[in-house]
Parts: C-alpha cells; sequence; structure tokens
C-alpha cells in the first residue's frame, strides 16, 4: 500500500508538471488563469513533505453534539447503521460517522430551512408541488425521532436501541411503508430525510464528519476530489486512492 | 424617497450571459453601460474548495436562497398554485456570471426547423397536424439569418466540437476538436452506426485545448475533473460569463458593474423606459438608475416578473389568447432514458465533464417522418459523461430495497457499472401554459411572486415514451446486461430535477399581436426595452438553449447599436 501510494504520488506530480506545460497557464491577453496557479503550489508542499506526513494524527476535536440529545444521538446513530449497514464492502454508517454528520447540519442552515422559502400561508398541495409543511428539519427530526420511540414502545415494550436489528428494521419499515398513524408529519418524508441525510454523510467529503477516513469513498473506488483526470479519462476502469478537500489546502 | 443616480447609455439587469456579451459588445462601441446584478462578486479564485457535491449540488451554494424569492406553481388553472419552497425541478442562479457559471457546457444551435416550426410542420403534414391548443408559432428570423450569431458566439466561447450531419448549415467549423472519447461514448458511438444513426461528439464549452478567442483571452483545456454543473470551473477551462465576456467588457472602462442590487421594477414615461429601480440589498436603500435604453437580461421568471409588476407590455390572458406577457411558457420532455446494468466492465464514470458526450439527432427536430406519430418535434438522444459523484447516483436494479444491507450492496457493486442514454425532447407551448403574477405569494420586498401553470400534455407523453423506446433500442446494443427505461412520463413534478431550461414568455416573432419582442429582441411596445434571453423563445427545441441565447444575445447588441443611432423600432 505504502509504495503503491509513493507511486500515485511520483504520477501525479508528473501529471501535473504535464499538465502546467499543456494547459497554457501563462496566458496572453486578459488574465484569467484560474484557481490553480494558487492550488499547486500548495499540493506539492504537502505530498512531498514527510514531515507533514508522519505527523500525529491530532485528536478530533469535532466529535461532540451541536443538536441532538444524546438519546436522540443514539437512535440516529442505530437507525442510519440499518440503512447503511457494516458489510464486507466495509464500516456502516456508525462507524462513518453518519450521525454526527446528521447532528452538525440540523444545527446549521439545513436544519433551519433557511435558504428556503418558509412564508405563510400553508396549504396542504398536490404530491408534484413538492413539500408545504411549516416544519423546519430538526423540528421532523424532534418530532420523528421521538415517534420512532413511541412506535418502539408500543409494538416491542422496548427503547429503539434496545431492539435487535431485525426489530429495528421492522420499525423504520413501518415508517418508510406509512403504517404508523401520525397527525404531525409524513413517516415516509420522515423516513426519506433519514435515508438521504444517511447517503449524504456517508459520501460528502469528510470536511463534513461523515465519510470518516473517506472510508465510503474508497468502498466504491470513489476518487473523491481529484484536481484533473486526462490521465485516465479515455482509459478503462482505473482505481486512483482518493483525496479530500484538504488535500487542497495543504496543512 | 429614491436617491437618483445620473443617467447612463445603458442599464443591463442581470450580469449572466446575455447581460455579459451586452456588456461587451456595447461597451466596446463607447457606450456607457451599467450592470445590475442581484447576486455576490465571483472569480475563478474562489473555486478552489469547488469539488463538494453536499455544498454546491445538493444544498445549491451557487444558487438564489428561495427564501428571499421564489416561483409558485400549479398543473392547471382549477389548482391553487404553490410555492416551491425547496429546489427540484431547475435550479435558478444568482451571482455574477448567472446560471453561467454553473452550466454543464453544452453547447447546441436549434434546428433550422425551429425557427420555422409552424410553416414546416403545416408545409409537411398539413395544419391537421397541430393540436388546437398548441400555440406554435414562426419565430420571426430564420436559422440562415441567425448563422453569424451562432458563429460569434461559439468563436467567443471557444466551443469544441464536431460536424454533426443533421443540424443546419455551418459558415465555419467549430473553434476547437471535439473532446476526448471515453470507453463509455465510443459504446454509444459504435452502437448508433449500427443501427445507422449519425452520432457525433457533443459541442462542448468545456475547451478541449488551450484557446486564445477574438477577444484576445486565453484559456486552459478542460482537465475533465467532473464538477461542472452546479460547480463553477476553477481551470477557467469551461467557458463562463466571468471568464469571457465580463472582463472584456469591464477592460473598456465603460462597464460598471453593481453587484447586490436587486431590480424591483423597469421606470417608465409614456411608451419608453426611463430607467430602473433597484435596491441595494447590503444597506436595503432604493435607488433609481436612470437609462436611455434598458436591457432586461435576468432569468425567464424575473424578466417576466419585471415586465409584469411595472406594467409594462399586454400581459397574456389565457381565456381568450390575446396578449403576450407570459405566453407560451415552455420547459423540456426530459424523462425518456434507459438505464444499462453492465455485470462484466466497470467504467471511470468518476470523471468527465460537463459537456462530455455523444449525441445523435436522428430523432430530433423534424428529421424523421412524424407522419404516423402522435407527437411533433422530437429530442437529441445522448450519452453523457458528466462524472457521477457517489451522493446522488446509487442506481440500483430494480427489486433492490432502498435502503439496508441489499441497497448498500448493490449501489457499490454498480456504483462504476451504470451508463445511462437519455433523450432531451422538445417543449411545445399551449394556450394554458404561462406565467403571470401568483395573487397571494410575496417575495421579500412584498412583491408578487411568478406563478407557473404548465403540466405534460399528450404531445409530451407520446413524445417521452418514442424517446424513451430509441434510448433501449441503443442500450441493447451497447450490450447492457440489464435495461431500465421510462414507462411512462406522468405529471409534471416540480420535485426532481429536470433541466433549467425553461423558456419563453416574452417570446419573438414578426407580428406584434402574436409576439412580445422582434426579432432584435426589442419590445413591440416600448422600443427602448430589449429583453434578452431564452424567454424569447417561442417554444424550447430538443437541445440546451444556451448556445441559442448567446447568438440572440449578439443579436440583440446589434440591434440595440442600431437603435442608439437611428431610434425606432427596427425590424
Amino acid at each position: 500500500m505504502a509504495d503503491n501510494s509513493k507511486q500515485q504520488e511520483k504520477k501525479e506530480s508528473l501529471s501535473r508538471r504535464k499538465f502546467l506545460k499543456s494547459s497554457g497557464i501563462a496566458v496572453g491577453g486578459l488574465a484569467v488563469g484560474g484557481a490553480l496557479g494558487s492550488l499547486l503550489p500548495f499540493k506539492e508542499k504537502t505530498t512531498n513533505n514527510p514531515v507533514v506526513k508522519n505527523q500525529q494524527v491530532a485528536e478530533n476535536y469535532n466529535l461532540a453534539l451541536m443538536y441532538f440529545t444524546r438519546e436522540q444521538f443514539k437512535m440516529v446513530e442505530a437507525a442510519t447503521e440499518r440503512i447503511f449497514p457494516a458489510d464486507d464492502n466495509g464500516p456502516g454508517a456508525k462507524d462513518l460517522g453518519v450521525a454526527y454528520f446528521i447532528d452538525h447540519q440540523l444545527s446549521g442552515d439545513w436544519g433551519f430551512n433557511s435558504r428556503e422559502y418558509m412564508q405563510p400561508p400553508f396549504f396542504k398541495g398536490e404530491k408534484v408541488q413538492g413539500y408545504q409543511g411549516r416544519l423546519r428539519r430538526r423540528e421532523i427530526f424532534d418530532i420523528g425521532l421521538r415517534e420512532l420511540q413511541n412506535h418502539s414502545l408500543t409494538k416491542y415494550k422496548k427503547n429503539f436501541v434496545e431492539l435487535s436489528e431485525e426489530e429495528q428494521d421492522d420499525i423504520l419499515t413501518d415508517f418508510a411503508e406509512d403504517k404508523v398513524n401520525l397527525t404531525t408529519l409524513s413517516p415516509s418524508g420522515f423516513f426519506n430525510m433519514l435515508r438521504s441525510s444517511t447517503l449524504e454523510g456517508v459520501y460528502s467529503d469528510p470536511l463534513y464528519s461523515g465519510n470518516r477516513n473517506m472510508d465510503g469513498w474508497k468502498m466504491r473506488n470513489y476518487p473523491g476530489s481529484q484536481m484533473a483526470y486526462t490521465e485516465v479519462i479515455d482509459k478503462e476502469f482505473t482505481v486512483i486512492p482518493p483525496k479530500s478537500l484538504k488535500d487542497h489546502l495543504g496543512h | 424617497m429614491a436617491k437618483t443616480l445620473p443617467k447612463v447609455d445603458v442599464v443591463i439587469v442581470g450580469v449572466g450571459w446575455a447581460g455579459g456579451i451586452i456588456a461587451a459588445e456595447l461597451t466596446k462601441q463607447g457606450l456607457n453601460c451599467v450592470g445590475l446584478e442581484r447576486g455576490k462578486e465571483r472569480k475563478t479564485e474562489d473555486y478552489f474548495m469547488m469539488h463538494d457535491e453536499l455544498r454546491y449540488a445538493l444544498r445549491y451554494d451557487m444558487m438564489q436562497s428561495l427564501s428571499k424569492e421564489t416561483i409558485t406553481f400549479r398543473g392547471n388553472e382549477r389548482i391553487r398554485a404553490l410555492p416551491m419552497r425547496q429546489y427540484g425541478s431547475f435550479l435558478i442562479g444568482e451571482g455574477l456570471g448567472g446560471s453561467g457559471v454553473h452550466w454543464n457546457g453544452q453547447n447546441y444551435r436549434f434546428l433550422p426547423y425551429d425557427f420555422e416550426i409552424r410553416s414546416k410542420t403545416i408545409e409537411r403534414y398539413g395544419e391537421k397536424k397541430i393540436p388546437q391548443d398548441m400555440t406554435i408559432q414562426d419565430w420571426g428570423i430564420t436559422y440562415d439569418e441567425l448563422e453569424p450569431y451562432f458563429d460569434k458566439f461559439e468563436k467567443m466561447a471557444g466551443i469544441s466540437g464536431e460536424e454533426n450531419p443533421l443540424a443546419g448549415k455551418r459558415s465555419s467549423p467549430y473553434p476547437t476538436p471535439p473532446m476526448k472519447t471515453t470507453p463509455a461514448l465510443e459504446k454509444f458511438r459504435k452502437a448508433a452506426n449500427k443501427l445507422k444513426l449519425h452520432p457525433y461528439n457533443r459541442p462542448s464549452a468545456n475547451l478541449s485545448e488551450p484557446y486564445t478567442n477574438p477577444d484576445g483571452v486565453s484559456r486552459a483545456a478542460c482537465q475533465y475533473c467532473a464538477y461542472c454543473e452546479r460547480f463553477g470551473c476553477e481551470y477557467g477551462a469551461k467557458a463562463d460569463p466571468v471568464v469571457t465576456v465580463i472582463p472584456v467588457a469591464k477592460k473598456t472602462g465603460k462597464f460598471e458593474i453593481r453587484t447586490h442590487s436587486n431590480v424591483r421594477r423597469v421606470l417608465k414615461s409614456g411608451n419608453k423606459a426611463t430607467g430602473v429601480m433597484y435596491v441595494d440589498t447590503t444597506t436595503g436603500e432604493e435607488i433609481e438608475q436612470p437609462a436611455d435604453i434598458v436591457v432586461l437580461t435576468s432569468y425567464v421568471f424575473n424578466n417576466v416578473r419585471l415586465l409584469l409588476q411595472s406594467g409594462i407590455g399586454r400581459p397574456y390572458d389565457p381565456v381568450t389568447g390575446s396578449g403576450v406577457i407570459g405566453k407560451n411558457y415552455a420547459y423540456q420532455v426530459q424523462k425518456g432514458n434507459a438505464t444499462g446494468f453492465f455485470e462484466k466492465e466497470e467504467f471511470n464514470t468518476y470523471a468527465g465533464a460537463g459537456a462530455l458526450g455523444m449525441v445523435v439527432d436522428d430523432f430530433n427536430g423534424d428529421n424523421f417522418d412524424h407522419s404516423n406519430l402522435n407527437f411533433i418535434h422530437g429530442g437529441s438522444i445522448a450519452i453523457s459523461q458528466t462524472g457521477l459523484r457517489p451522493i446522488s447516483n446509487n442506481k440500483v436494479p430494480k427489486g433492490t430495497p432502498t435502503w439496508g444491507k441489499e441497497f448498500k450492496a448493490n449501489s457499490i457493486k454498480y456504483a462504476n457499472r451504470v451508463l445511462s442514454v437519455g433523450g432531451q425532447g422538445a417543449s411545445m407551448p399551449f394556450k394554458h401554459h404561462y406565467l403571470d403574477l401568483d395573487p397571494t405569494y410575496k417575495d421579500e420586498f412584498g412583491d408578487p411572486l411568478i406563478r407557473i401553470t404548465y403540466d405534460f400534455e399528450e404531445q409530451d407523453r407520446q413524445l417521452a415514451k418514442f424517446l424513451s423506446d430509441r434510448c433501449v433500442d441503443i442500450m441493447k446494443e451497447m450490450g447492457a446486461d440489464k435495461i431500465e427505461s421510462m414507462e411512462e412520463l406522468g405529471p409534471y413534478d416540480i420535485t426532481t430535477y429536470q433541466s433549467t431550461h425553461n423558456t419563453g414568455g416574452i417570446i419573438m416573432g414578426a407580428d406584434p399581436s402574436t409576439s412580445a419582442v422582434n426579432n432584435y429582441m426589442q419590445m413591440w411596445d416600448a422600443d427602448n426595452i430589449f429583453v434578452v434571453g431564452a424567454t424569447a423563445f417561442a417554444h424550447n427545441s430538443g437541445y440546451n438553449p444556451t448556445g441559442t441565447v448567446g447568438a440572440f444575445a449578439y443579436r440583440a447588441a446589434e440591434g440595440i447599436l442600431t437603435y442608439r443611432q437611428k431610434g425606432g423600432i427596427l425590424a
């Protein structure tokens, strides 16, 4: 693996040089050089500096909660693990940090629906007209998780996190298929939000606390954030070790 | 009381492709232009952290915040229109360069058939071929008349491509050669050839090689990084207004751009505009900018909304079919497609470029016989390799659950084993598809939102199914082990992304009673207002619209310069 990545580095710095040569960065006329003028030296520094590379991994202070209660967090961890479980391919949602991802997302714009139109009046619409509710995502999670707990208690007399995997699947299926009667929100609407944010947590840049160690990307051979694919674009399938946005910033 | 600024020659509302082109062409000829842009300043250096699917593709970082303004939608007049509270069907850009910054760069010319659609349809099939409520009309211009402007736009942008045997005649070849061909595209080409179709590399604004345009702007070649649509290009390799026409306009010293400037009204006196009123969104101050000529170059919805709430032009009446502002709203029939699962092969589909693709036009426009078909027009059919990003691309064969163990296993197994062939269907206008002001919902200033009344028609359902079947034919020939395709179009749904190809509302034509602007995009009812963009499309073709919008902008610029000298209605 170490040899591989060394080779990869060599290949990349070669292709970078080649790219610089072929792309005509020294532009005549108006200057439209692009962001890459400042990008490349940064990258060169990180990949070629063994000191930076061998440093101890600093403790990750991001693994704390911004919105969920401890109970909610445990439930989200358990539920998302059922949506995207650990298997032979690699880690599941829990080990990928998906619950942290969702927690952190709920604390910002997304959780408050702050870039969405939330003005009244609110009317029930046709399905093709999209979401017309007044609840914001953090409220939907609060209510949805509470109802998930209630349903578990009603059906199995246990908290959701204490259920077996099969029982948890059963509870989640009831939500996914609208087999739970709720007055405040759509059970499948909540489930779909849980499902889509699970995939976001699995596959977004590790910057957002999910996709830990880029393991989500590695499982499906997704190379993450690469500067260029000119060398492979017209070739047969090629596996490239992933890079994250952090790799572009230097240290 | 609004502050009034000194008068300028031209005020441009919205600085995207159309606004940028107009600014470059007018300032080169010495006119003083002010560009009002409601969003923020942008430059290539801002795209340093661009490869972020969550932030840009799913949280819509480059798009207008819907909290400030959105549209309302209903399928027909019997339904209450409700606001589009979250993004779905299309995305509304804002900021310098507009949607031109985060487009894919798929650059086409509409077909000769498009511009004379009514005459040519009647000529070949008779008048009965056109359903009663279908309001297609000729555009008041021909492909041949537009050709020089297509050429100009393509040379400015450096479009990469190769001859398409089924398109209109070109006066010169593409400025740069086609992009690279990938194994997936090669499969499509072979299959299409075998089916006796005419495949060609998609015309691309992602440069295949370094290029210097006639304005002296040099740009680097595309790196196939796979982050085009919804993203800005960190190389400047994708033609966008910020790296092409805007710097040219700025260099003249005659173009002043004011960002964070949201125009609320076109001001008028009698039959002429006197300027615009806008809000500086950083201070809340209302400002009047007087001008000799007003050019509206914002997106389709805002161009229409501005005219309607300024009381300019004759609003469209869907009952009588009279009036023109808001008429012939059209969209795109995007869902006719086929997905192929390949068991024995993986592809580098994580890599790509926005416009990287292979296309056939054998079923587009009137390139095929419609005598026995229940629709007119058609669509381009293409394989695209824009880059499959992992959050949004988790295709699994039918029968796989949408979550859990099996979903995970299959979504990973097929992550690099899925190819899609898709049709981009034309969209015909109907009498009851239109834009007007919503009676209930307001924007952040208290102005009414624009309301869309639109649904798919039998024409669209037939077309989508036809395109879907053709996509399946090609996918079979490509050797997919499993093929899934669209069975039924269903109603128009604003929640799923289809395309940001909304058109019409201020359409172009030769007759002032049925069109809002002439073929220089000059308003029949106010000769010093030019409305430039896809608003002028009398219907939408089976292609991406930007190439044709670009040509229109060059045409309009020429018209504005003539008007500046001679005055009066141009056409």
